[in-house]
């Protein structure tokens, strides 16, 4: 195979593109109000056109990487990106992944991620990872291309209704079309899915109003007047859930998401350590805890580890942190913490008491009320047995299985294998299914930031592009992605944007010949009949790897695995390992969907009597 | 058989809690079990006078599946801004899960849930049978309705009321055979000094500057 070497922009004719013009009077302005940029300093490089001003609205915003594929109507923009050397474009294969690597991009580094894609199928391909980023409250600013306004409405070639389409999946959206203040849309979709509960924004661009001259630069990222997300609960609220918590036998944190969007670990740590409360995490917050400390309870759900789910069950105060209480977390509702009284902290409003009636809803930043509720707290609660419990189900109930080495591969141990060997800080990305499930429930989380993954959404597909993103957020950290065989074949081709860009990643197939998830159901509630879950031939993903210019690798027995592991670590550039895995392999401890948390099943014949 | 089984007690050997969650995901207390049943709430949202922000809030409404019975909007004494309407038939939790979901667009400036007691009014307009114009004149005094149009075949008339009174007039209007009609569904304003869903300070009563805006506007 060849390795690649990054493709460098060509900067051999910037001198017949002069990026010094100031704007001073040269073009006539439409503009006829007062505060025209012409009063003051004007920036370098200046703003001509609508394209340029867009640039210029994400260069305010600090924005480093973008990452998209181009097309007809978004090419002033493209066009407008060649001579601002402050952005770094990531050409993507297909706008999915371009939205992936964007998304991931915002989870690690805690700013939003950029996409861009031309309209028609560049904007609906992008789709699917805005509304992934809409389920996960992912910071990510999408970009499109839309026909001239004179031609929308009339069905003209690679149009379609953007704003419309995404309008259920975004927490913001916008038709930018007026080229004086488009730069300023760019400002408001990006502070927007930034700030409050961060989540996916985006910008409709006309051809036509970025093709526009224009001299207009725009404002700083700021969100509108209306936009007030609240930081600090109500103090009564506050001392009334301080109170019950204290006196709480049988207390338990559940930590979501929202405390990594919020960057309240350190908090967090303060409440459980202080207070000795046992913490679960759900799965969009793992790593918000971390998983080595004595007070650790595990993960919580369908695949979530027995103990955290018997925790949930019977606590009889549960102090839940940027969680939205998703079905996948909570089983049958009937069934979930019946007991407890819920404290429920989010920024957003809107999820309390949406799914689980909150008793006391603190609304408001993580980290503020949670340095609010350790004031307002009048003691520690009397929770020794409670601790004993908990640590009794630790032990009854561990994650183990067995690998004989005359078996094929185990993918718990391929998962702990590269633990142990990897950095406390690399960052484990996945798609989705049954490895996805083995990836989070065998590596040890200690770190905010280090798990990437498609949670609300569940899309397949999300484990390579997210790998991309993953590390230009990080490219001082290792990145590992676990995915599937499923998984890996919806994107694959992004391997070919890893090995352009000379990303040092190592992408892992755990290869079971087969959508496993699916065919776990299929064996658990519909009889055993695998319709559409097993391929009867699957290429070689090593050597697809080859291919796309990574390193390809096969594991296929306990004998050398090791030496594997460490020879994809130790590429230089892309690596895929292709890991045959057992395919009688599946994944357990399960609750069924809709079930009772406590109830989860420890194996086969537990999940037929349920 | 399929592999990786683990071990641990079986379920029923397990520490079981005793409560129970409705589908609402409140604790129930068997003293004071309460079931929430539909109520008929009168939402009022500001919004930003924009393209696009019907089609935002009507379609919230509909993925969410709140049950919508109507929904109005038009302009108000500020260009920038339009007041929606919305009356929905949801259970406590689910009407303020529809405010709360409302609120959070970026769009919606501010949003009130309108006490029983508001002032709501329905247009309609109905197209009857002109072969008894009389009568139907009669009906249409009764009802302080207007005559909009009549002709030899048709009349139209307008009224305006509650929803009560709006059923009855329709009711009394089939023995000339309706042709056509069409209601608004309703607009409302909080009675008296009360607030509707206001730009600041959304929970005051409105100030006297904008009191004075608000009349001198509406003539």
């Amino acid at each position: 195979m060849s390795k690649r070497t990054p493709v460098k922009r060509t900067e051999q004719d910037d001198e017949e593109h002069p990026s010094e013009h100031t704007g001073d009077g040269e073009h006539p302005s439409d503009r006829g109000d007062s505060g025209s940029p012409t009063d003051e300093q004007p920036s370098d490089p200046g703003v001509e056109t609508g394209a340029e001003s867009v640039v210029a609205g994400l260069e305010n915003a600090g924005v480093e990487y973008m990452f998209g594929v181009t097309g007809g109507a978004i090419m002033p923009v493209y066009d407008a990106l060649y001579e601002h050397e402050q952005i770094t474009h990531i050409t993507m294969a297909h706008e999915q992944g371009a939205a992936h690597a964007a998304d991931a991009y915002g989870i690690v580094s805690g700013r939003p991620g950029v996409c861009m894609a031309t309209s028609g199928p560049g904007a609906t391909n992008l789709v699917t990872g805005i509304a992934d980023a809409n389920m996960d409250s992912d910071p990510l600013v999408a970009l499109t291309g839309q026909v001239p306004r004179d031609f929308v409405g009339n069905d003209a070639f690679q149009e379609t209704d953007t704003i419309g389409v995404t309008k259920p999946v975004t927490k913001y959206n916008i038709f930018s079309d007026d080229e004086t203040t488009v730069g300023d849309d760019i400002g408001t979709a990006w502070a927007l899915a930034n700030e409050g509960r961060q989540g996916p924004t985006l910008v409709d661009l006309p051809k036509d109003v970025t093709q526009a001259e224009t001299d207009s630069q725009p404002a700083e990222p700021s969100t509108p007047d209306s936009y007030d997300p609240p930081t600090a609960a109500e103090d009564v609220m506050v001392a009334a859930a301080a109170e019950t918590l204290a006196a709480a036998e049988r207390p338990l944190v559940l930590a979501g998401g929202g405390v990594i969007k919020g960057e309240a670990t350190e908090e967090l740590k303060t409440v459980a350590r202080e207070h000795e409360i046992p913490v679960v995490t759900t799965m969009p917050g793992t790593g918000a805890f971390p998983q080595t400390d004595p007070l650790s309870q595990g993960i919580a759900g369908m695949h979530g580890t027995g103990y955290a789910n018997l925790a949930i069950s019977n606590c009889d105060v549960m102090l839940a942190v940027g969680t939205r209480f998703d079905d996948r977390l909570t089983g049958d509702i009937a069934t979930f913490a019946p007991d407890a009284e819920i404290i429920h902290i989010d920024i957003d409003p809107a999820e309390i008491s949406k799914n689980v009636e909150a008793d006391y809803p603190l609304v408001g930043d993580a980290g503020v009320v949670m340095k609010q509720l350790l004031r307002a707290m009048p003691g520690t609660p009397p929770a020794e047995t409670w601790r004993e419990q908990c640590q009794a189900w630790q032990e009854e109930y561990p994650l183990d299985y067995e690998a004989p080495e005359d078996e094929p591969l185990k993918p718990e141990y391929i998962v702990e294998s590269f633990d142990e060997v990897t950095p406390d800080d690399t960052i484990v990305a996945a798609g989705v299914g049954q490895h996805q499930m083995w990836a989070w429930q065998y590596w040890t989380f200690t770190e905010p930031r280090t798990w990437v993954t498609s949670h609300g959404l569940g899309t397949m597909g999300y484990a390579v592009p997210a790998a991309v993103g993953a590390k230009l957020a990080a490219p001082d950290r290792e990145v590992v992605a676990f995915d599937g065989d499923g998984s890996f074949l919806m994107t694959a081709q992004e391997l070919t944007v890893a090995a352009r860009e000379d990303l040092d990643i190592t992408i892992v197939v755990l290869n079971n010949e087969a959508v496993g998830m699916v065919r776990q159901w299929q064996d658990g509630f519909y009889g055993g009949r695998h319709m559409a879950s097993e391929y009867s031939w699957a290429p070689q993903f090593d050597k697809v790897a080859e291919a796309f210019g990574a390193k390809g690798l096969r594991a296929e027995t306990y004998e050398g695995l090791d030496a594997t592991i460490q020879e994809a670590r130790g590429y230089d550039g892309p690596a895929v390992i292709d890991a045959v895995i057992d395919p009688t392999e599946n994944v357990y401890p399960m609750v069924p969907s809709g079930g009772d948390n406590a109830r989860f099943a420890l194996n086969a014949d537990q999940l037929e009597g349920l | 058989m399929s592999r990786g089984e683990l071990p641990g007690p079986a379920p029923e050997d397990r520490m079981q809690p005793e409560g129970r969650r409705n589908s609402q995901g409140i604790r129930i207390d068997p003293e004071t079990e309460a079931e929430h049943p539909p109520e008929r709430a009168v939402l009022s949202a500001l919004v930003t006078h924009e393209p696009g922000v019907l089609a935002e809030i009507s379609g919230l409404f509909s993925r969410r599946q709140f049950n919508i019975e109507s929904l109005t909007v038009g302009p108000t004494v500020d260009d920038s801004l339009a007041r929606m309407t919305i009356v929905i038939e949801e259970p406590r939790p689910g009407v303020d899960q529809a405010k709360k979901q409302l609120e959070k667009r970026i769009p919606v400036i501010s949003v009130r849930e309108l006490d029983t007691d508001a002032v709501q009014r329905e247009l309609v307009i109905v197209k009857v049978n002109g072969d008894h114009p009389d009568q139907v004149n009669a009906i249409t005094d009764m009802y302080n309705g207007q005559t909009l149009d009549a002709g030899p075949r048709t009349v139209t008339v307008e009224l305006t009321g509650n929803q009560q009174k709006i059923d009855d007039a329709i009711d009394a209007y089939r023995q000339f055979g309706i042709r056509e009609l069409v209601r608004t569904g309703y607009a409302a304003l909080a009675r008296g000094e009360a607030p509707t869903a206001q730009v600041s300070q959304p929970n005051q009563a409105p100030t006297d500057a904008q009191v004075a805006t608000e009349e001198i506007s509406d003539d």
